[in-house]
């Protein structure tokens, strides 16, 4: 193979813009996994349902796709306050997390997932908006509007979490519940409605993730279980609970998967994220920007 | 309650042996076909169970290791590449073959992933599933993505038809599976397993080898999980990783044993029992995409409404906790003569 210059640029760009997303996607799970401790698998799961939303505003009222989403995060809060609700009652309370609680995100996976194909088959969808056609052109590099729009809508979400999470007292309070519990409630304070308001804060993520997505590609239900690994992969690899760490992590593993399709073939990117899971577990499992 | 293992065995293949003897009486190779789904079931969630259950973690791969027994297969076939491979390489070596690549499998993912926290091991399962996907799709000598094809030979002798002797293979397969889980729960190794349930920390300070005893849990039930799957080539006649690599064994050998009970070797058989007939008649009655959205269903109530299935459901109606019924010996504090 030929190397040149400009593919290698090209795919590093490509690499970065498709990071930024990825980066959307992990958001969630840092707060979840990262912050919380909760093992929520079911979270790409939720970014494909949050895909359909998107599609069928889009394709009935022709509504935007991430005007969309960013309407539908209420309705995305409240199912994660719910499901964490049930979680609390049934697994958290009883100490029965790791088994238990781990089978009923699986559960919730499958669900979804099943219920999505059997209601709209599994047939790619796709959305129409003014920014997914069109390209930038700058010297030699390529910025098809689909990734850019993505990519910084999805980091402009990122730093607005991140404000949250340190300058208000409720993103004070989440950060605080993953270190002690105890002395939130002798500030008079309910960890559990903070972990409520912060898983539901995750799941509602799911809504703009999920919209990215479908602009980024067409998606079909069982799309979402490529993204399991990946997510976990930067969300570990970035160090626990720290959303700086997850961008940087989203946009190493977004580079490496666009390189290794560029010069390897497309059909090898999804072994990548798999690779960096198990270095980072094997040689420094607190990830780049750990605690 | 205490039946010592050489009468187990003996009771479980008078068991077997009347199920064989029952399929035989029916005289249709439905109930052959049908039947080996089952029988594979029984090996895959006993196999998770060892793990899930006795240890405590969770494995999400049950399907890469399946689907790892079946390619070790498919590899064999093309290598000796003639159609009369089941003359030259009897099934039972081609299981033993799948286990060996499984267990080695299981032993490496769990090296690397077992030192850290439970949550660790069980993404690295789900993910396991991808990657193995992504290199067997990339593998051409076993058909990649378009597939193999493997011929399954008409007749053997003695038995008959095919499907009856990996009937039979699978049959034997499961008696081996229940009798290693219920050899492990009464021994040593099985109490050293349940403390890693209870409490790894607490373990682990009292001198257990936590590490080891896991990575020997993740053996054992990986090399069964690839046993089971080594046949299924010939079973299915062409193999496809995306039916290969299907959620739907991930989701049956986790939902079987959290139903049935996890803390006994019953547990699976009963869960796959219930829930691998019922998924039979719902595939036949209805369609088979709704019997998956039924299984993940029945899992979801299950696991919030009867955390301990249905062993624990018998076991509450007879007033006794679920934990008796595991053989871990309970000592009594207040038993009279005793020092507290």
């Amino acid at each position: 193979m030929i190397f040149s210059f400009d593919l290698l640029i090209n795919a590093v760009v490509s690499g970065i813009l498709i990071g930024g997303f990825y980066a959307a996607v992990t958001s969630g799970v840092s707060l979840s996994f990262g912050i919380l401790d909760i093992v929520n698998i079911a979270h790409p799961a939720f970014i494909i349902l949050g895909s359909y939303v998107a599609y069928i505003v889009n394709s009935t009222l022709g509504i935007d796709p991430i005007l969309t989403a960013i309407i539908a995060t209420p309705a995305f809060y409240v199912l994660g306050a719910g499901i964490y609700q049930i979680y609390y009652v049934s697994f958290e309370k009883r100490g029965q997390e790791s088994l238990r609680g781990l089978a009923f995100f699986f559960g919730l996976l499958f669900i979804t997932e099943v219920s999505l194909v059997l209601y709209f088959g599994v047939d790619y969808r796709y959305v129409e908006a003014r920014y997914i056609g069109p390209t930038w052109h700058v010297g030699a590099l390529d910025m098809p509007l689909r990734m850019l729009v993505p990519c910084v809508v999805s980091l402009l979400l990122i730093a607005a979490l991140q404000l949250v999470l340190t300058r208000t007292f409720i993103g004070r309070a989440i950060m605080a519940v993953a270190q002690d519990q105890l002395a939130l409630r002798l500030m008079a304070i309910d960890p559990i409605r903070i972990k409520r308001i912060a898983f539901g804060i995750s799941v509602a993520t799911a809504s703009l993730a999920g919209a990215f997505l479908i602009i980024i590609q067409p998606v079909e239900p069982s799309v979402g279980r490529d993204y399991i690994g990946r997510v976990f992969a930067i969300c570990v690899l970035g160090g626990m609970g720290s959303l700086p760490g997850a961008v940087i992590a989203a946009m190493l593993i977004g580079i490496v998967e666009s390189l290794t399709s560029t010069f390897y073939g497309p059909s090898w990117a999804p072994a990548v994220s798999f690779g960096f899971l198990l270095l980072t577990l094997a040689v420094r499992p607190a990830g780049l920007l750990g605690r | 309650m205490t039946v010592r293992t050489p009468l187990f065995l003996v009771i479980c293949l008078a068991a077997a042996a009347l199920v064989f003897a029952g399929a035989v009486a029916v005289g249709n190779d439905y109930v052959f076909f049908a039947g080996y789904v089952i029988l594979q079931y029984v090996v895959l969630s006993t196999a998770w169970n060892i793990l899930g259950g006795y240890c405590g973690y969770v494995n999400f791969g049950s399907a890469a290791f399946f689907a790892l027994g079946a390619y070790s297969t498919v590899a064999i076939y093309k290598l000796i590449g003639a159609n009369d491979l089941p003359h030259i390489v009897p099934m039972p070596v081609l299981m033993l073959v799948g286990g060996v690549v499984s267990g080695v499998v299981g032993f490496g993912m769990g090296y690397l992933t077992l030192r850290l926290r439970g949550a660790f091991f069980a993404i690295a399962t789900l993910a396991l599933a991808v990657v193995l996907q992504t290199l067997i799709v990339n593998w051409d000598f076993v058909g990649g993505s378009r597939g193999a094809y493997i011929l399954r030979p008409e007749e053997v002798p003695l038995i008959g038809s095919y499907i009856k002797y990996l009937f039979l293979v699978m049959l034997l397969l499961a008696v081996a599976s229940l009798v290693i889980a219920r050899l492990i729960e009464h021994s040593r190794l099985g109490y050293g397993f349940a403390t890693i349930r209870d409490d790894e920390l607490a373990a682990e300070a009292s001198g257990v080898p936590t590490l080891k005893l896991k990575l020997i849990a993740t053996t054992i039930s990986g090399a069964l999980m690839g046993m089971a799957g080594a046949p299924f080539p010939y079973y299915i006649g062409y193999l496809q990783p995306s039916s290969t690599f299907g959620l739907d064994y991930a989701v049956n050998s986790i939902a079987m044993p959290l139903i049935g009970g996890t803390t006994s070797w019953v547990g699976p058989l009963i869960g796959t029992i219930l829930l691998g007939s019922l998924q039979q008649i719902a595939t036949v009655t209805i369609s088979s995409a709704v019997n998956l959205l039924l299984v993940g269903v029945i899992l979801v109530v299950f696991v919030i409404v009867a955390p301990n299935g249905v062993i624990g459901i018998v076991h509450t109606y007879w007033q006794r906790k679920p934990d008796d019924f595991v053989g871990r010996r309970r000592v009594e504090t207040d038993a009279p003569g005793s020092v507290p």
